[in-house]
Formats: structure tokens, sequence, C-alpha cells
């Protein structure tokens, strides 16, 4: 019964969210008031109706009903009741109808958040939205239903593949996804805006604070999912540029640049096409993401069971959404042109690199990405690429980049006083220069000439972060909310840096083979072979050892790797165990039984791994902190008033603080 | 007027790449071999038949031959037997079979359960000649001509209609013993 | 079921079964000079499995890779060169196996790809940057202000 209900909701969503879609658009176009005073309640409608498609499918997981085959492919009666509802995205059909959730999730938001204002507006937000929600919907319903119904029904599950049983890779799908679907947001603002022919920078105070949102998710969801393949993978890698893991990035470097582009179009009302282009972009690299994963058109060790119907489905999706936005751009965006000037040297040309870096290097991630497909299709040959084109070609755009953002948070708007600002700029660079030629002499060998430059951008540019508020603090004055995000997301990225540039250089990792008793050396520790035990657990059984970890003698930690083989798929799963220490993470992961009681172990020293991902977390927070400004609650009062006085609502209001 | 067309005008090439790769995608996993043209790999393995006896590519120079490589573990190559076994009494061109990684116990049951359609069978134990070969997942089928160049390779069962298509019309009037 | 897609398959379940079951590929064989060592672990890393398609032979734990690793230490003890084994590998599996595209006509555009982007980039925002100066002339609105912000 209970499928049978989520099915049938899930019709009437899709019946609303069209509603919604075509209310919201040809609404404001016609000029019906009748059609756009109904968008909302149709939002809300659609809302309900996808709530409820969830809630019956995360029933059917938690009574385990086996006669509906999502669950029985992905769920066991073994598996604990956290598991079996994080089931429910397991898969290619759950996770789908998770997209759908969130989507109306952030619709709902918008609708709540925007809809007293500039009504004709908000409605054509909406109507966007609800197109995209429609395609997603019509997908699932036509190709990827997850509440068809095995007859007769299954004795038992299939289990959740334990990959997943896991508390940080159940989290990493809703938040990143989050992200991924946030950006349909500052999509469908872009969309509306050029509906209307309009854009300001209202428009652009308007946007800012859902695109930093979707951001700020994305960037927790990504540095969620590369925590988890640390520890959890068994081998101590936390980046591989697997297509599915681009497809994440690619919305990331667009969304950033959408971010700062948001910024100059708000403060000086240029950038405007730009603008819009990255909010068209953003998205789009979202929906591109979900076609690479689901397609089957790439090779990769995440991706979903590929179905080229499904290709061909979202490839379509893809042309209407893109191509119509695309159109949309061609036409609108000559008109937007403003008449603004500034110097050659100023915040606005820094934001202006910044935004074309970020896109080469999306255009660099997405051409690696697609290159066998590329190759492919023009007959040159199989192609393929992996982390040694990659690391390289990443670079090729982002050392500038971090190089340019430490200069650029000095530049004034307009008129730059760069040259004004050159004794911070060349002291913060100067200690930078020293602080990593430091640790690139006092260190380590083989640290090549990248580690020295990494750390040194990465000192600079904390310190340049800090150069400005510590000097208004000084003068007295208070930090707003957004600069204080932009000084934490800007450290967090220059930890970043030091981060990923130390775990490249000096990683230390050794396959060893013990017996019990003995003992090798890794990078400067001893790991001892203690002992071996069985473990037991709620659907797996396995060995577990455990290895000491010594450093001159002393004992530095204890661990327990683990390898666990899970009843019900049989397959067998090895669990890294790691040592967190301040300054370094000490892996270790069990191997095979080599006989004569010797077993092959991994062990493995990353200094600084951990900021990789507290940096991520710092960025993020940095984001959420800007979007909690004062001035786009003060915006959202004022936009409000001006369209409850009928005319448009004006520019930079006069007098107000931390503009 | 015309850059603001620059980005439908990329997504529309892009969009076809990706029409293009949906189209090709279900043989994604198929590698072209870089062998095909070149001189077939020379190997000197134990027979599998008769202990004490080896398999010499030199045994077939002159000849053409279809170089088959499998496996009991491999459940594809199981598959494709009946039909090898049919292409043997075709005798048309003999049959000499790699049995790659696998336990010389099994690999004789095997044979001598289910049909021997090799006129030899090397066994490969520690897959240093299916390396030479370029194989990466069996059942893999070469065709060599009577010069020692391989010409064509099958990745994946042979079946008879593959045989009729891909095979038989790359072979001489005359090929065989 | 056609038997391409059905190897295919075969090997996508296969090492699916065993990429999604965490096993990764622990193999303890050394040789016995450090510096081979270095060079070694750099190469597993720098070949694709075969059968797994989207690893290094350094990480998958699929037999063939495990063969295709002994290969390697045999040849480096040999004293080939690292382009030697990279060509011997390539001989017999073709340019796939590499995640470093030896560069060639046929992918000069993804080698050369960013940094023409790159160059392509800072003239376009090098020529928007000279427009804006010129306009900065014309602008009416002044902003004073002295110190910066968001």
């Amino acid at each position: 019964m209970l499928p049978e209900l989520g099915e049938f909701a899930l019709i009437l969503a899709l019946l609303l969210s069209a509603l919604q879609a075509f209310f919201g658009i040809a609404g404001p176009a016609l000029g019906r008031a009748r059609w756009q005073d109904s968008v909302v309640p149709a939002v809300a409608g659609q809302f309900v109706m996808v709530l409820t498609a969830v809630g019956c499918l995360v029933a059917s997981f938690v009574n385990n009903d086996f006669s509906v085959q999502y669950v029985a492919e992905n769920s066991n009666s073994a598996l604990p009741l956290f598991y079996r509802v994080a089931a429910l995205w397991g898969a290619h059909e759950g996770s789908l109808l998770l997209w759908i959730f969130l989507l109306a999730c952030w619709t709902l938001a918008v609708a709540i958040g925007v809809a007293r204002l500039r009504q004709a507006f908000a409605v054509r937000v909406l109507g966007v939205l609800g197109v995209v929600s429609f395609g997603f919907l019509l997908f699932t319903l036509a190709t990827s239903n997850p509440f068809l119904r095995l007859d007769p029904a299954a004795p038992d599950g299939r289990d959740l593949n334990p990959l997943l049983q896991d508390p940080a890779l159940a989290a990493h799908p809703p938040i990143l996804y989050t992200g991924y679907v946030g950006f349909a947001v500052a999509f469908a603002f872009a969309c509306a805006a050029m509906l209307e022919g309009k854009l300001d920078e209202t428009w652009a105070r308007l946007t800012r604070p859902w695109a930093s949102a979707a951001w700020a998710f994305l960037t927790c969801g990504i540095a969620l999912g590369s925590w988890w393949a640390y520890y959890d993978l068994g081998w101590g890698g936390y980046w591989f540029w697997d297509p599915v893991e681009n497809a994440s990035f690619m919305p990331w470097l667009v969304g950033t640049a959408l971010i700062h582009s948001l910024a100059a179009t708000e403060k000086r009302g240029l950038f405007k096409s730009w603008t819009l282009l990255l909010a068209i972009l953003a998205f789009s690299m979202s929906l591109l993401g979900t076609f690479l994963v689901r397609s089957g058109v790439l090779v990769s060790v995440h991706s979903f069971a590929a179905d080229p119907t499904r290709g061909i489905f979202i490839l379509i999706f893809l042309i209407v959404m893109i191509g119509g936005a695309f159109s949309l751009y061609a036409w609108r965006a000559p008109a937007l042109r403003s008449k603004a000037g500034f110097e050659i040297v100023s915040r606005e040309s820094f934001l202006l690199f910044n935004n074309i870096l970020l896109v080469v290097a999306a255009a660099t991630v997405l051409g690696g990405t697609l290159a066998p497909l590329i190759s492919d299709a023009l007959h040159l040959g199989t192609l393929s690429v992996g982390p040694q084109y990659f690391g390289p070609m990443f670079l090729v755009s982002m050392l500038p980049l971090l190089a340019l953002v430490s200069v650029g948070l000095h530049a004034k708007w307009k008129r730059g006083g760069v040259v004004e600002a050159r004794r911070p700029i060349l002291i913060t660079l100067g200690v930078g220069v020293v602080v990593g030629l430091a640790v690139f002499v006092g260190a380590f060998a083989d640290a090549g000439w990248l580690t020295p430059v990494g750390i040194a951008l990465g000192v600079w540019l904390i310190l340049s972060s800090l150069i400005d508020p510590l000097d208004r603090l000084r003068r007295g004055l208070s930090l707003s909310r957004a600069v204080l995000g932009m000084t934490v997301a800007h450290i967090g990225l220059g930890v970043f840096a030091i981060a990923v540039t130390s775990v490249q250089s000096f990683t230390h990792e050794r396959d060893i083979a013990l017996a019990i008793g003995e003992s090798a050396p890794v990078g400067g520790y001893q790991f001892r072979f203690d002992k071996l035990e069985s473990v037991d657990g709620p659907n797996y059984d396995g060995v577990g050892a455990q290895i000491s970890v010594l450093r001159e003698g002393a004992l530095v930690a204890v661990l327990h790797p683990e390898k666990r083989h899970y009843f019900v798929q049989g397959s067998v799963m090895t669990e890294a165990s790691i040592a967190v220490k301040p300054t370094r993470n000490i892996l270790v992961a069990l191997g095979e039984d080599l006989g004569a009681g010797r077993w092959s172990i991994r062990a493995q020293i990353r200094p600084l791994i951990n900021y990789v991902w507290i940096a991520a977390l710092i960025m993020a927070i940095g984001g959420v902190l800007a979007l909690s400004d004062r001035r786009y609650r003060t915006a959202r009062v004022a936009a409000e008033r001006a369209a409850a006085g009928g005319g448009s609502a004006a520019g930079t209001a006069v007098g107000e603080q931390g503009a | 007027m015309n850059r603001y067309f620059v980005p439908l005008g990329s997504f529309v090439l892009l969009a076809i790449v990706l029409a293009i790769g949906i189209r090709h995608s279900p043989d994604k996993g198929l590698i072209q071999s870089p062998l095909i043209g070149k001189p077939a790999p020379s190997f000197a393995l134990p027979d599998l038949t008769a202990p004490g006896r080896e398999v010499q590519a030199s045994q077939f120079s002159g000849r053409w031959y279809v170089f088959n490589v499998w496996g009991t573990w491999c459940a594809e190559c199981r598959a494709e037997h009946p039909a090898l076994v049919a292409i043997a009494k075709s005798g048309v061109i003999p049959l000499v079979g790699l049995d790659w990684k696998d336990d010389d116990g099994d690999a004789r049951r095997w044979l001598s359960e289910l049909g021997d359609p090799y006129v030899e069978v090397a066994a490969d134990r520690d897959g240093r000649a299916a390396i030479d070969w370029g194989v990466y997942g069996a059942p893999e089928t070469f065709l060599v001509n009577d010069r020692g160049v391989i010409v064509h390779k099958q990745i994946g069962a042979m079946t008879a209609e593959i045989w009729q298509r891909d095979f038989l019309p790359l072979l001489p009037r005359r090929a065989g013993s | 079921m056609n038997p391409r897609r059905g190897l295919s398959l075969l090997l996508a379940v296969l090492c699916g079964l065993v990429v999604g079951s965490g096993a990764r590929a622990i193999d303890p064989a050394e040789l016995p000079d450090p510096t081979m060592q270095a060079r070694y672990e750099e190469l597993i890393h720098e070949f694709r499995c075969m059968q797994c398609q989207n690893e290094a032979l350094a990480d998958s734990p699929v037999s063939l890779a495990g063969d295709l690793r002994r290969e390697i230490r045999e040849l480096l003890l040999a004293g080939k060169s690292d382009a030697q084994i990279r060509d011997f590998l390539v001989a017999r599996y073709g340019e796939f196996i590499l995640f470093r595209p030896r560069f060639s006509l046929r992918n000069a555009w993804l080698w050369l790809g960013p940094g023409l982007l790159l160059a392509f980039g800072a003239w376009v925002g090098w020529r928007v940057l000279r427009e804006r100066e010129s306009l900065l002339a014309s602008d009416p609105d002044s902003l004073e202000d002295e110190v910066p912000r968001p």
C-alpha cells in the first residue's frame, strides 16, 4: 500500500511541478495575476507530495518491506536501523528521490524568503525551479522508479553495500546534494532576471546569500566525501580525480567564481553578464555531474549502475535546461553592460581574474574528465587521464590564483590603491617565502620545488587575509559579518594550501609483511604487530590486528585494523585504524594472510592531513558567516518596502553600513 | 554580439560529444589492442595435457591459428566453450588454448567434461605469457596469420555469429594444417 | 546478451564487488635498493589497472594487477629505465594504460589546453581592464572609500 501511495504522490508532485512551471513563467509574461498567485500553493503542494513519497520509501525500508525492489536491493533485516534509513540514497533511484526532495526544500525556502517582494520576479524564480523539478520527477517516474514491486517479494534483502554502512558516508549524499541542488536557486534567479530583462544591484544582493549557502553545503559535502575515502577505504587516499569526484568539484569551482562575481555586481553593478553566466554554469555543472555519474559514459569507481537510456533522458534534459538558459543569455546579456569603470589595478580587476582563473580551472577539470569521450568522438584513439594529469594542470591556474588572492585582498574598489599597500603585501609575502624555505630546507629529502611554493602561498594568503580586519579593529571599527566571513574563508583556503602541500610532499607509506611480534620501520616510527583476534559485528565477522606504533622506543599509538566479512553480500572490507595526532595521522590497514603467520600491512604517516578537511570546514563557516550579514536582511526589508511602494527596488541604499 | 553566443555554441559541441559517448558507452570497457598488426609474442610454456612437454609458438610458424585465453574460474569462458568446440569440429583452423592463472587439475577436468577444442593447450600459471599478449580479461581470442602476425582480437565470449562475421572473412581460402 | 556488453558487465561487476568491498592492494613486495623502490612506487601509480579501470596498479587488488606489479619489479631489477618500462606496458596494452598520456599530436589539445586557455583568459581580461580604465574617466559616481570592503 505504502509504495503505491508513494508512487501516486510522485505523480501528483509531477503535475504540481508542471503547474508551478507553467504559471510561474507564463503568468508574469502574460500578466495573469491569478496564475501568478497559484505558484506558491503549487510549490507547497509539491513539497508535501514529495515529502509523502520520501516518507513512504523510508517507511518501506524501516519496515523491511522486501516486496519493494529498491528495498530488496539495498537493505537487509540485519541492517541497523540508521543504515536502513540511509539506504534510501544508497543507489540510483533513491538518490534521485533525495535530489527531488532537496530541490523541493530549496524551492519552499525560496518561496518563503522571496515571495513577498517583486512578485513577478519571485514567481518567475519559482517557475524555473518548477521546470527543474518537473524534469527530475519525469526522469524518476519514467526510468528510475524507486517504488517498483517485486512479485513474489524477496525473502530478505541484498544488504546495503558495506562501504556505505558508515556514518560519514551516510551523511555525504544529503549534504553534497544540498549544495548541488542549491545552485539551482542561483540558476533560477539568473533565468528570472533574464526573463524580466532586468538585472541590478538588488538582484545581486538577493541572490548572493542563496549562492553562498549552496556553496557552503557543497564545500562540506565534498570534504566529507574526501574524509570518508581516507578513513574508510583503507588505503589512505583522499582524492583521486575520479570522474565522479570531478563532477562535484567543477560546480564548486564555478560556484566560488559566482559568489565573488556577485560581489562586484552587488557593489558596482559590474560583471552582470559574467555573474549571469556563472550562475547558469554552476548549475549546469551540477546537471552535467548528474549525467556523468548515471549515464555510463565514463568509467568510474563511484558511478551508479549505468544505463544508456537514462543517459539519453538526462542529456535531453540538459539540452533543454542549459541550452535554454544559454539561449536566454545570448538574447538578454548584451543589454546588461554597465558603464562603470575601474583602474587596471583595483579590486574589480582582481575579481575579474579570479573569475577567469576559476573558469579555466573548471574547464581544465572538465577537459580532463571528458578526455576519453572527446578523444573517442574525434577518432583520436583511446585516451586515459589520471591524477598525474590533473594535478599539474590544475596548478597551472591555481598557483597564480592563490598569489592573486593575496595581493587582491589589499586592493580597493575602483581605484586600487595597491601601490600604497605595497608594504603589507611585501611583508606578508616575505614571511611566506621564509616559512616556505625553512620547511623545505629544514625538512625532508625529496620535497620538490612545489613544496616551498605551496607553503609560501598558503602562509602569504593567511597573513594577507588578516591585514585588513586587524587594521579595522585597530582603528576601532567593527567587523561586519561579511568581512569576517570573507576573512575566515580565505584563511581556510590558505590552510588548505599548506595542508595539501604538506600531505603531498611528506607522506610516508610502506606496505610491510609482519609476523606476530615482528616490527618494521616506516617514516621514523616503528610498527609492531602485537596480536591477531577475531571480531564480531551485527552483520559481519572477521579478524582484527593490534599494531603498536613506537617512536624512539616510546609508545605513540595502538591501532586496531580489521578485515571484515559481511555475511549477506559476502564481501570483505578493510577497516583501517587511524591514530589522529595534532600534526599527523598514522594509518594502518590490514592486508592479506601471507601464510606462515605473516600478514601484509600498510603503514602510512600523513602530516597535516586533518587540516585539509578542517580547512574546508573553515571555508564553509566563512561562507555561512558572510551570508548571515545584516545587509541581506536589510536588503530584503528595503526591497519589500520598495516593492510595496510600487517602484523598482533601489540600488545601493544610502548610508548603509559595511556596503 | 557574437561573443554572447559562445556559451551556447560550446554547449552544443559538448552535447554532441556526450551523445556520441552514450552511443559508444557499451563498448567503453573494451580497449583496442595495440598488438593488432604486430607479430604474435613467442612463448614456450608447459603443455597442460602432456606433463613434461612444452608448447612453443614455433610449432605454428607458417600456419594460421586461433589463440584462445581462458580459465576454469571464468564464467564467460564456460559460456563460449561450445562455440569453440564447434569451430574446432569444422576443421577450418587449429585452436591453441592458453590456460590463464589456473589450476592444472581443474583445467584438465574441465576439458574432459566439456570437450577439448584445442590442438594444444599451454598452461600460463604465473600470467607472464598473458601479459605479453596484452590480455586483461578472459576470455580473449586472437587470430594469428601464417606469418605470425595478429590480425584480429576478440575480447569477450566467442559466438558462432562473431566467428562468422569477424573471423571467417579474414581467413584465406585454405587455412589450417 | 551481446557478448561485448557481457564482458564489460562482468568486469564491472567483478571490480565492483572487489572494489566495493574496500579491499585494496597491500603488496609488501619490495626492492632491495631504496632508489629503485622509490621508482617502483612512482611507476605503479602511473599505470591504470586494465580490469578495474579507474584504479592504479598500486591500488588494484585483482590478480592481473599483482602480475603487472611483479613484471615492473622484474624490469626494474633487470636495469630498465622508467621510459623502457612504460614502453613495455604500452606495447602490450596501448596508451590507455597510462594515467599521464604521453604527449603526441593526438593529445596535444589535452596538454596544451589549460595553458592556452589561461593565456586566452589573460588576454580577454587584459582587454576588459583597458576598456574599463577608459570608462573610468566618464564614470559619474565616485567611491572615495579609504577602506576596502568585501
